[in-house]
């Protein structure tokens, strides 16, 4: 490859002069970031967080190249006061893929490297906890990997040859029989076995602890999967002392479907209606994250015109208010106030969702988004529609939603110092988005790393200092008033012309190499992270899920908490399994 | 004071009760089961109860509502003449491949036609995302809005053969005149364009 031509980011030199003997930029064509030997990944990512600033890990994952015999771990971190992302990578043999776990460095790492592990089979050593995330037990073989084929499956890749020009259709289920589809690992019968979370509940309640002084005994207790404050099928293992909480997991997977390899199996541009279906509340913001990280492959050309850079800002800032109207309207249906807050706030949703159907076609599905701006300009009156909502309605609204619950005295005791985040875990535990602002760090991609046109607009950056439930829960009617904020703005300011660059195509001449693209999401910071081989399907293709991740602290928040105060660090946390299951 | 939080949200439980009725009076009969009843509940300055008596009010789908394909027909002396040309795009952009397409052939030579000979849609896979109409480059396929699909049976059911999926252009006008008239003005300027070269 060419040596003089690559050219390197500033950050990346910043690193390289520092780390001469042992890190060299990627070669390889349209790559970027550093390559790391395994051997000195620990050093390097020590250096980097305590002398370089980079204190936030935000994403690991994996790539295995299959025809050159290497599995590839890529981590992407950044500053917590700024800037640009950096990618550094390390690379090992694809027969035996050891790296050292960062979970010593960056607690945030455990439950990422679990999924690199689940999903693609790459062994952390030092992981206090390596074992499935995602997939159960059961499961044979590591999915993600390149070698790894489904049990029933249509054909390599999409577009199926058998659709056309001589398509018969059949049910996918005739040829995907019960029983014939389900591969179980050598050593595994189901018969037999008995599930290691049961057995370490079983343990756990023949070890009994007894306090003798208090008279309690320890007591393992699940909440969930079908439980009604888990926001869909997830599951706590909670271990109590009383009704102390004195250890904690989060069990998920029951939503899997894998969509990063479906992602794998569709062409570019079929996998932007599955991104809809990740945060099934926020599917603009997925469609932004997912096109800005496209066009980045693809290059100046699909640069999106002015106006559909507005209608982009415009959806993403209605996703966040209507998200976070459910957010707080949700959270109080944990605190018990059952339902009413969420009727007024789905009121309020149900009007932005109008604006998304009639300028999308579905209310929550919208697939509006394409490579090099949207799908459709705004139909007609829609621009007067969406004015009249930020200016008179949204406004009023969020002000009458703080007189209902702000200061509600239920609602201050039951959040005030309860489950707390300080500023240091937060950052270690990679937590992002409303959670990472509530505990004292002002990071918004849209301020510290600016996409699209939000450098353009006047807002700040919320920020609450306490990290308990009750600023998680405060964070968002700020955030959902810096919303409108940046609505009135891109409202008034939003151009006439072309809303797409190109003439519209599903096909594109894809470049190879890489891209990370990330947007602030309303659930924090959506990263999608994209290997493309110069082929109509990616290569690879990972979502960095903000719900997933946000998870990683559940564990810190709950500690020394009590069991009823479970349901309510969660509901503040604000999940939706469609993407921490992915 | 301790409780005056839970009272202020109180009283804003209480004014949205009230607003209920104080609009239902001043409305009227035409607030329910009326279409211009429901359109004032979508509208940004709505008050009062909001939610939607279903099945017996609808809320109107707006033009580019989209759910499930169907092939379009023009009506041509009382036949259907069949606007797909089996071109197969669609069933190349669509991301759960849930279209099959065959082709037609010439029964004599068995050169392909321009035309399909059967076309399925199986809408237990299709995830309504509009690729298929948004691609189709003879405004051949397009997106309804028949939204109560709900059947017993979807091993029979849902497999939309071609007979199922064909519905009149004026269907398609119907249900989405904006689209149509703009297609049709395009369709007339490249009819004149081609005659005017054809001259």
């Amino acid at each position: 490859m060419n040596e003089e031509t690559k050219v390197l980011a500033s950050n990346e030199t910043a690193v390289l002069e520092r780390f001469p003997e042992y890190i060299q930029p990627d070669q390889r064509e349209g790559y970027q970031g550093l390559v790391v030997d395994p051997a000195n990944l620990l050093e390097l990512m020590k250096a980097l967080r305590d002398d370089l600033g980079y204190d936030q890990l935000t994403s690991v994952t994996g790539v295995d190249y299959l025809d050159d015999e290497l599995m590839e771990v890529v981590y992407h971190l950044y500053k917590s006061t700024g800037g640009p992302i950096l990618e550094i990578k390390t690379q090992v043999a694809r027969s035996n893929p050891e790296v050292p776990s960062l979970v010593g460095v960056y607690r945030g790492a455990a439950f990422q490297e679990r999924e690199a592990w689940d999903l693609l089979g790459i062994k952390f050593e030092g992981h206090p906890n390596l074992k499935r995330i995602l997939m159960w037990e059961g499961f044979a073989g590591h999915p993600l990997r390149k070698d790894w084929e489904e049990a029933y499956y249509g054909d390599e890749k999409k577009p199926y040859d058998d659709r056309w020009p001589e398509g018969k259709a059949r049910k996918a289920e005739a040829d995907n029989k019960y029983h014939e589809n389900v591969r179980y690992p050598d050593d595994f019968n189901p018969e037999t076995w008995i599930p290691g979370e049961h057995e370490l509940l079983f343990k756990g309640t023949k070890h009994l602890q007894v306090d003798e002084s208090m008279d309690t005994e320890q007591l393992v207790v699940n909440l969930g999967p079908q439980h009604p404050s888990t926001h869909g099928v997830f599951r706590m293992v909670a271990k109590l002392q009383g009704e102390t909480v004195i250890d904690l997991e989060p069990v998920m997977g029951y939503l899997h479907r894998n969509h990063e390899k479906i992602g794998e199996k569709n062409t570019f541009s079929m996998n932007m209606p599955y991104t809809d279906r990740l945060d099934y509340f926020c599917s603009m913001s997925n469609n932004f994250g997912y096109a800005l990280t496209v066009e980045k492959l693809l290059g100046e050309k699909y640069q999106p015109p002015e106006r559909a850079e507005y209608i982009r800002v415009i959806m993403a800032e209605l996703t966040r208010i209507q998200n976070h109207f459910m957010a707080i309207g949700f959270f109080l249906n944990d605190l018990g106030a059952y339902f009413t807050p969420s009727l007024y706030a789905i009121k309020e949703r149900e009007l932005i969702l109008d604006i998304f159907e009639a300028a999308a076609g579905s209310r929550m599905m919208c697939n509006y988004f394409r490579f090099g701006g949207v799908v459709r300009d705004l139909p007609e009156g829609m621009e007067e529609h969406i004015r009249e909502m930020v200016y008179e309605r949204l406004p009023r609204q969020i002000d009458e939603f703080d007189r209902y619950l702000v200061q509600n005295e239920i609602v201050v005791g039951r959040g005030k110092g309860v489950g707390v985040l300080t500023p240091e875990q937060a950052i270690g535990l990679s937590a992002a988005g409303p959670v990472l602002r509530a505990s004292g760090v002002p990071y918004d991609i849209r301020r510290a790393d600016p996409y699209s046109i939000y450098d353009r607009f006047d807002f700040d950056v919320a920020v609450r200092y306490h990290g308990d439930v009750y600023d998680r829960f405060l964070i968002r009617y700020d955030e959902i008033r810096q919303s409108i904020r940046i609505l009135q703005q891109a409202i008034d300011g939003i151009p006439k012309g072309d809303v797409l660059a190109n003439r519209p195509e599903y096909r594109f001449r894809m470049p190879k190499g890489e891209a990370y693209g990330r947007v602030e999401g309303p659930k924090g910071e959506l990263g999608y992270y994209v290997v493309s081989d110069g082929t109509d399907n990616p290569y690879r293709y990972h979502v960095r899920a903000p719900s997933f991740i946000n998870l990683t602290g559940l564990r810190q928040m709950c500690l020394g908490e009590k069991v009823a105060d479970l349901v309510a660090i969660l509901g503040s946390i604000d999940i939706v399994l469609g993407e921490v299951d992915r | 004071m301790k409780g005056l939080g839970i009272i202020k949200g109180i009283g804003v439980t209480l004014k949205h009760i009230i607003d209920t009725y104080v609009v239902d009076f001043k409305a009227g009969r035409k607030r329910y089961y009326t279409e211009e009843g429901v359109r004032q509940r979508m509208t940004p300055d709505t008050k009062g109860i909001f939610t939607v008596n279903y099945p017996e009010e609808r809320i109107p789908s707006p033009e580019n509502f989209r759910f499930v394909p169907f092939l379009v027909y023009d009506e041509q002396d009382g036949e259907k003449d069949i606007r797909c040309t089996a071109c197969g795009i669609c069933s190349k952009v669509c991301p759960t491949q849930c279209i099959w397409i065959t082709r037609a052939e010439d029964p004599e030579t068995g050169k392909p036609q321009k035309a399909p000979a059967e076309f399925y849609i199986d809408i237990d896979l299709c995830m309504n995302c509009g690729y298929c109409a948004e691609y189709c480059p003879f405004d051949a396929i397009k997106m309804d809005h028949d939204y109560e699909q709900a059947t017993y049976k979807r091993q029979e059911t849902n497999v939309h053969d071609m007979e199922r999926l064909l519905k009149p252009a004026s269907y398609y006008a119907e249900i989405r005149p904006l689209h149509y008239a703009q297609e049709q003005q395009q369709r007339a300027e490249e009819e004149a364009k081609r005659a005017a070269r054809r001259r």
